[in-house]
């Protein structure tokens, strides 16, 4: 299977519209018109829409604190996005989530999640509907190295391989759990421990879309046959701290800015597609205009728009009660 | 109308509405018993035996053996309800919510909130709990009020068999997150359950004595407990109305209020640890609204703050019975209010 020349241009536009949203929101929370917590993705884009490149609205992701790029990923709407990262009435999840609860189940987007290793249950649950009701979908769980330590991770491993449920575990591993490496924090590794469940497991570039989106392309096609689960390893790197605020002390100095001048996803994507004249400077460059202008309008749409009332408050509590 | 025990009524509820919609499942561990083994299949039908019989009827592929593995299959429950399942997930005893709570609290609870109305997660969670069996401290404790904590949850317990059936029934067609409570020491109790399908609402109380002095409150078991004891007090002159709220949350205030303020007097039957449990939010809620009605102060019966000991000696000892409840009544009827406007 090939990328088309439209495939390549819905991923490139995918992942600019991420780091751009993210970008905004850093610069938004800086200037303190964010409120609450908020994990940035910038610098993992080639993961998220790496994989979210080969699913469909009934194929279902559950995603981490770090959520804002699975939701794109997924093709939610990012003007509801930031309006719901700024507690607006009309956000995504009508400002009760914010950044750390942002979903949207319609697109299959199961939920960013406060609890790290809160998702991959979740997702062998889809995965069980997926596979009783017969829809033909796949469950993909992201967590990332901190998650990979999760009991209810492992128990996932073993529950989806003892029913061959439909689900792809993603580990997106960016070296560091908080502020604690991954060298102190992982015994083994990501691909061993999928060995030990029976599970095919392989680590991946996670700068180059294309070693993402080929290496996804195999696990969601097993799955999607009725062959059981997969893990990937991505190693990749985030720009940001955990949070918005952390001075991010614990990297050695120079370490992003080493990553970003031979890393970069964005370049990494625009090299491989230029030299092989499948886009040319100029597509890409238009897209990256498109993007930056829709993230402003999406910016001011969000302080624009009205925030929840008192009578919000107490609704969607219950279906009944 | 035929006999049946509280885990016929259970088992019954659930394979009507297995039959009824293809959506629901159950699973948990042991729920069949036998899976990938060389002898019996179906082997157990949950620790209990209320789920015999399911497997055989709906297959695996319906009734799913777990791994013991409570954050994985409550979770794999939980997220199943979120996208398109109704299923039935067995914790066996309600202690070992210590392994999967957050699955439980922080997502299946939250869901619909925080993702602004969108979700529904129509899980309900089977859970036994409660005293008498000598399971000690890590297997008879009762703890749903920690449940019933919880914004998003329905906490759901029944009291005798027919209770049983029409709850079950309501909380797998119900579109929230319900915990349903089973008091192990009551699956073999019979009473009449009718054969066919019927649903109980959940937060509307069932009053099962009425008498003009002292309102009792109890809940799951400890309504049995109090239905004695009302039963015996009538006999020496003293009327009790006896309220079952049936389910903690929603909680039908109204009922308990209303009854209260008829009687004036109140016990609070509980089987749970005293401290923030149902027996203190019923206190405070009565103080709160009818404390101008009430003629003694509200007595509650509950266990001490204890774990709950293994010694039958210290069971005993430990748990309400109907002498408890009795004596609180003689208590609050002996007990006057000087009121100086009187």
């Amino acid at each position: 299977m090939q990328l088309s020349r439209d495939d390549l241009v819905k991923a490139y536009r995918r992942m600019r519209m991420i780091r751009e949203f993210e970008d905004a929101v850093h610069e938004e929370f800086s200037a303190g018109n964010i409120p609450g917590f908020v994990h940035l993705y910038a610098g993992e884009e080639a993961s998220g829409v790496g994989f979210c490149m080969h699913l469909e609205d009934r194929d279902y992701i559950a995603s981490t604190h770090r959520g804002h790029g699975h939701c794109i990923a997924k093709g939610c709407d990012e003007k509801a996005m930031m309006a719901e990262i700024f507690g607006r009435k009309d956000g995504l999840c009508g400002g009760k989530g914010g950044s750390m609860h942002i979903a949207d189940l319609a697109k299959g987007m199961m939920g960013a999640n406060g609890i790290v290793g809160g998702g991959p249950p979740l997702i062998c649950g889809a995965a069980l509907t997926a596979k009783t009701l017969k829809t033909g979908g796949v469950a993909i769980a992201f967590v990332g190295d901190g998650a990979s330590n999760q009991g209810t991770t492992f128990e996932s491993y073993n529950l989806a391989n003892i029913w061959k449920l439909p689900v792809v575990f993603v580990v997106e591993d960016n070296g560091y759990a908080e502020a604690t490496s991954s060298k102190y924090s992982v015994a083994g590794t990501q691909v061993d421990r999928a060995k030990g469940f029976g599970m095919p497991a392989v680590e991946v570039d996670g700068h180059d879309f294309f070693a993402v989106w080929e290496a996804a392309r195999e696990a969601i096609e097993r799955a999607r046959a009725g062959d059981g689960p997969s893990l990937i390893h991505v190693k990749l790197n985030r720009y940001y701290g955990h949070f918005e605020g952390d001075a991010i002390t614990y990297k050695a100095p120079g370490e992003v800015e080493e990553v970003k001048k031979t890393k970069e996803c964005l370049d990494i994507f625009r090299k491989r597609v230029t030299e092989a004249k499948l886009l040319s400077d100029e597509d890409l460059d238009t897209i990256d205009t498109e993007c930056r202008e829709y993230i402003a309008e999406c910016v001011a749409a969000a302080k624009k728009a009205p925030m929840p009332t008192e009578a919000d408050l107490l609704t969607d509590i219950y279906v009944s009660y | 109308m035929p006999k049946k025990s509280f885990r016929q009524a259970i088992n019954e509820a659930i394979r009507q509405e297995m039959e009824r919609d293809e959506r629901v499942i159950v699973m948990g561990e042991d729920v069949s018993g036998g899976a990938g083994a060389p002898g019996e299949q179906d082997a157990w039908g949950g620790p209990m035996g209320v789920t015999k019989g399911l497997m055989p009827q709906f297959g695996r592929e319906r009734v799913l053996d777990t791994p013991i593995t409570e954050s994985g299959f409550i979770g794999a429950a939980v997220g199943a309800a979120a996208t398109g399942l109704r299923p039935v997930a067995d914790l066996m005893f309600v202690d070992f919510m210590g392994v999967c709570f957050d699955q439980i609290f922080n997502q299946a609870a939250k869901f619909k909130y925080m993702f602004g109305g969108k979700a529904v997660t129509p899980v309900t969670i089977r859970t036994m709990y409660g005293g008498g069996f000598r399971a000690a401290s890590q297997h008879s404790q009762c703890l749903y009020p920690l449940f019933t904590h919880i914004p998003g949850l329905k906490v759901v317990i029944p009291s005798n068999a027919y209770e049983a059936k029409g709850l079950m029934i309501q909380c797998i067609r119900d579109d929230d997150p319900t915990i349903f409570f089973e008091h192990k020491m009551m699956y073999d109790d019979e009473v009449d359950v009718p054969d066919d399908p019927y649903t109980i609402p959940f937060g509307e109380a069932n009053v099962t004595r009425e008498g003009d002095d002292v309102t009792i409150v109890a809940f799951g078991r400890m309504v049995n407990l109090a239905n004695q004891a009302a039963d015996k007090l009538e006999k020496e002159g003293i009327g009790c109305t006896v309220v079952d709220p049936r389910t903690t949350s929603p909680l039908d205030r109204d009922t308990i209020l209303e009854t209260a303020e008829e009687t004036g007097r109140v016990v609070v039957v509980d089987e749970a640890h005293p401290r923030c449990n149902m027996a203190t939010d019923i206190s405070a809620m009565l103080c709160e609204n009818i404390f101008g009605a009430l003629k003694a102060p509200i007595k509650q019966v509950t266990p001490p703050h204890s774990p709950v000991p293994f010694s039958p000696a210290l069971e005993d000892l430990y748990l309400p019975n109907v002498e408890r409840i009795e004596a609180a009544v003689k208590a609050v009827m002996n007990t006057g209010v000087v009121r100086a406007a009187e």
